[in-house]
């Protein structure tokens, strides 16, 4: 700091308000709530308290030392007399008066009672808070007193005497008075004691008139007499009557004033108290000012500062690197090496408390631990290590994912709704190795092919039930392991992945639960009718877990040397591509007529039963499908479109989420349409077991007789 | 419960080393400077080419009377050297495990302070209160 000197009425002053400052009485370092809290009485805007505290150095420091402190106070002088914030402007300006500060009571009581604990019987002519602060003044202006002690008791005659040095008195007669400085702190000392602390400093402004004239009205502000009869008593020689006679107005300007000094005060006083009581909580201010420095490093309250830039920012502080290491440590939370907004504040809050002579707690006090369960603070982690985050999703998604299936089967029908179950198979090709879309084009082909020949009548069917339960009930779980497997390779990918195998598996829905032995049961148990729908199913999954099984690995190293595109894709793309499989394969089986424009190959896994169930089916299914797939094949071809795009995309996350998300739509329309329709076979069976009935009863009493 | 606990950089220069204070600490810091050697020939028996495979714990290293010594080594040759009392039967090999694994993320806590340089002697308090948690509980 350049060079800063002080009148010794200065010198003086300034050291009372340190000491006031030096709530820790480190005799250093005054505590920023104090400091910050006299700049607010002050009475300056907020942009000019944080410009004096720049340009003193405190903000570089995070502290104020007594040098800035000094420095800050007469910044503040120079600010209220309406100079600009210059810091040549310290030493160049002469006879700047002393800054002033609206102090409320109680703030002027205690204060006086702790500084001027020996001042007691000054105050006795007055309310009882009245400082000693003439002597003082007088002392300060060190230019008639040499011993403060001494001319303090030996002013307070003169205080009586010389009623009103009001402020306003320097600035018109400024020469006069400042010549009259040695005699009118008593005057000037009049008001302190009429003010209390407030009094205490506006008297030091006005001890300083100097040239300051702009500061007359101030002056006339912090005029601290609201004890008018004091004047009056005080009413004596004083160079200029004029002075009393603006007093009085003054008063009552100071009176309004001082309330509302006072309330900003009190209310700063109590905040201040309040953080006292815990030590660690950050004031409104502090906080701000740590945000804008955040703000300086790092634009994007919401984003981190590096390791190593913090390290700069916190290593102006002079602090020691052990010190700022362990620092670091308590507020770093997440050990990341970078800080959050809150860790920032944490730390620099830290730094500032060391400075101020705290020492460093063993461990981080709660009120500066960051909030971790704020959705802001989630969402930030989540997007900076967003990789993070969906490595954690998936962890969790997967044994959610479970009781979500049957959820997930329910809904997948009203997907068939929507006639999107193209859309579902369309993604295959775009995503699926070559390998896979040609194992279904080949599936596509045979479908096709078997359902050119519907010939095989519904009694075919049933002797290839029990095979087909057979083989469906073996295959099943090996399917649905497989699928289960893929799933959670699939959960891997948080958003789509659950519901998507479900629907292909739903197709089967029931069947494929291959872990249910419900989907077993619900095979054996339904109508004949049924069966033969269900085992298509079955079989569905079977060809395509068959397909996925057998493709499932070609598939994956095959979508690593597809692009990084689609590797970065792999597990939804392995999770889509199989449940783009097995939905094809069921969508293949359920739309005979539907052949695929993709053309998908598909492995030679279609076993003989598959054309008897498209048969099945057909009569069945494809009648209320019919326009599905038709509807489907449109829109897969209009959802292969949208495809490619997706995992190009920037946001393809987003988008691959959203088309997912799509799918999984689509799917579950399938899944409702279907459901419907077993529904609707259900019905159709349970009349004919009534009829059946009907007939047996019919038939039964011809039996009892 | 460890008697004593080192952390040795890559060059082979102590980056912090706690033992239990009854002890003679010249005899431990002895001992953990001598056990380098075994720490040097079992990394090198793994190979170069095996560094992917290379076990992080090193196991014991040699024991003694009083006291086994367990290494752990990682990826950047930082190394933790373990003494252990040997009366101390009870400490299982999955214990010690479990003890250089904390170590291990406590170092890389340490690493991530920007204000440690890779290097320096460690003096985080943090660290000290890990290492404390697992000296023996000597009154």
């Amino acid at each position: 700091m350049e060079g800063l000197t002080l009148s010794e009425a200065e010198q003086r002053y300034y050291c009372d308000l340190f000491s006031y400052c030096d709530t820790e009485s480190t005799k250093k370092v005054a505590s920023n709530g104090r400091v910050l809290e006299l700049f607010r009485a002050a009475q300056l805007p907020n942009d000019v308290v944080m410009q004096i505290m720049e340009q003193c150095g405190a903000t570089r420091l995070g502290y104020f030392g007594r040098s800035q402190f000094y420095i800050a106070l007469k910044l503040v002088a120079v600010a209220q007399s309406g100079l600009p914030l210059r810091v040549e402007s310290l030493n160049t300006v002469k006879d700047l008066p002393l800054p002033r500060f609206a102090m409320t009571k109680n703030e002027q009581e205690s204060r006086h009672a702790a500084l001027y604990p020996s001042d007691a019987d000054n105050s006795a002519s007055y309310s009882g808070v009245i400082p000693p602060p003439p002597g003082r003044i007088q002392v300060k202006k060190g230019s008639v007193s040499h011993d403060a002690v001494q001319q303090r008791t030996s002013t307070d005659q003169q205080e009586s005497t010389s009623p009103v040095v009001s402020p306003q008195q320097s600035p018109p007669t400024s020469p006069h008075t400042w010549r009259k400085h040695s005699r009118h702190p008593s005057g000037g000392n009049n008001e302190r004691p009429l003010a209390g602390p407030g009094p205490f400093w506006a008297p030091f402004s006005e001890a300083q008139p100097g040239s300051s004239t702009s500061s007359d009205p101030i002056w006339s502000g912090h005029s601290p007499p609201p004890h008018q009869e004091n004047w009056v008593s005080f009413a004596d020689t004083p160079p200029t009557s004029a002075l009393l006679a603006m007093h009085p107005a003054s008063v009552q300007d100071q009176t309004t004033v001082r309330t509302v000094a006072s309330a900003t005060t009190t209310n700063e006083i109590r905040r201040q108290s309040s953080s006292y009581d815990d030590p660690w909580k950050i004031t409104d201010e502090q906080r701000q000012y740590y945000v804008n420095q955040f703000k300086t490093i790092q634009p994007d309250l919401n984003g981190f500062i590096p390791g190593s830039a913090a390290k700069e920012f916190f290593t102006k502080s002079k602090l020691p690197i052990l010190e700022l290491s362990h620092i670091w440590e308590l507020s770093d939370f997440d050990k990341d090496g970078a800080l959050t907004l809150d860790e920032f504040c944490a730390a620099f809050h830290l730094v500032v408390a060391r400075k101020n002579g705290y020492d460093l707690p063993q461990k981080l006090p709660e009120s500066l631990m960051p909030k971790l369960i704020d959705l802001e603070d989630s969402t930030e982690v989540g997007e900076q290590t967003g990789e993070v985050g969906y490595s954690s999703s998936p962890a969790e998604a997967p044994p959610s994912k479970s009781p979500s299936m049957p959820s997930l089967n329910q809904t997948w029908p009203e997907l068939n709704q929507s006639s999107e179950d193209t859309a579902i198979v369309h993604p295959v090709p775009i995503r699926m190795t070559p390998s896979k879309i040609h194992m279904q084009e080949m599936e596509l082909k045979r479908t096709g092919s078997d359902h050119a020949n519907p010939t095989s009548p519904l009694l075919v069917k049933p002797p290839d039930l029990p095979e087909e339960n057979k083989i469906s009930s073996s295959v099943k779980f090996t399917p649905g392991n497989t699928v289960r497997q893929q799933q959670a390779g699939v959960v891997a990918y948080p958003p789509a992945v659950p519901p998507r195998p479900q629907p292909s598996q739903g197709a089967g829905p029931h069947v494929h639960r291959p872990v249910d032995a419900e989907g077993l049961i619900a095979h054996t148990s339904t109508s004949p009718q049924q069966i033969p729908e269900q085992p298509n199913f079955a079989d569905f999954s079977q060809f395509e877990a068959f397909a996925v099984s057998g493709v499932n690995k070609e598939e994956d190293d095959e979508i690593e040397t597809h692009s990084e595109v689609l590797q970065v894709e792999k597990p939804p793309d392995s999770a889509s591509s199989l449940r783009v499989a097995k939905a094809d394969g069921r969508i293949e089986d359920k739309a005979p007529a539907n052949v695929p424009s993709s053309g998908k190959g598909t492995t030679p896994l279609a076993p003989p039963p598959k054309p008897i169930r498209r048969r099945l089916k057909s009569e069945d299914e494809l009648r209320p499908e019919a326009e599905e797939h038709t509807q489907k094949t449109g829109v897969i071809a209009a959802v292969l479109a949208s495809q490619p795009s997706i995992p190009r995309s920037v946001g393809k996350d987003k988008k691959a989420i959203q088309a997912s998300i799509r799918r999984n739509k689509e799917t579950n329309t399938v899944l409702a349409r279907l459901n419907s329709e077993l529904q609707q076979q259900l019905k159709d069976v349970l009349e004919e077991r009534i009829s059946l009935e009907v007939q047996l009863e019919q038939l039964r009493p011809f039996s009892h007789l | 419960m460890a008697v004593c606990i080192a952390v040795i950089a890559k060059e082979n220069y102590p980056l912090y080393i706690r033992s239990v204070p009854t002890e003679n600490e010249l005899k431990f810091h002895y001992t953990v400077h001598t056990s380098l050697d075994v720490v040097d020939e079992k990394i090198s028996a793994m190979g170069k080419a095996l560094v992917d495979q290379r076990e992080l714990y090193l196991g014991l290293l040699y024991p003694t009377e009083d006291y086994k010594v367990y290494g752990y080594v990682t990826n950047s040759r930082v190394k933790f050297v373990m003494v252990v009392d040997s009366s101390n039967t009870a400490l299982r090999d999955n214990e010690i495990r479990s003890m250089f694994r904390k170590l291990h993320n406590s170092y890389t806590d340490i690493m991530c302070n920007p204000f440690y340089n890779p290097g320096d002697r460690i003096h985080s308090r943090a660290f000290d209160s890990m290492v404390n948690s697992m000296m023996m509980q000597v009154c």
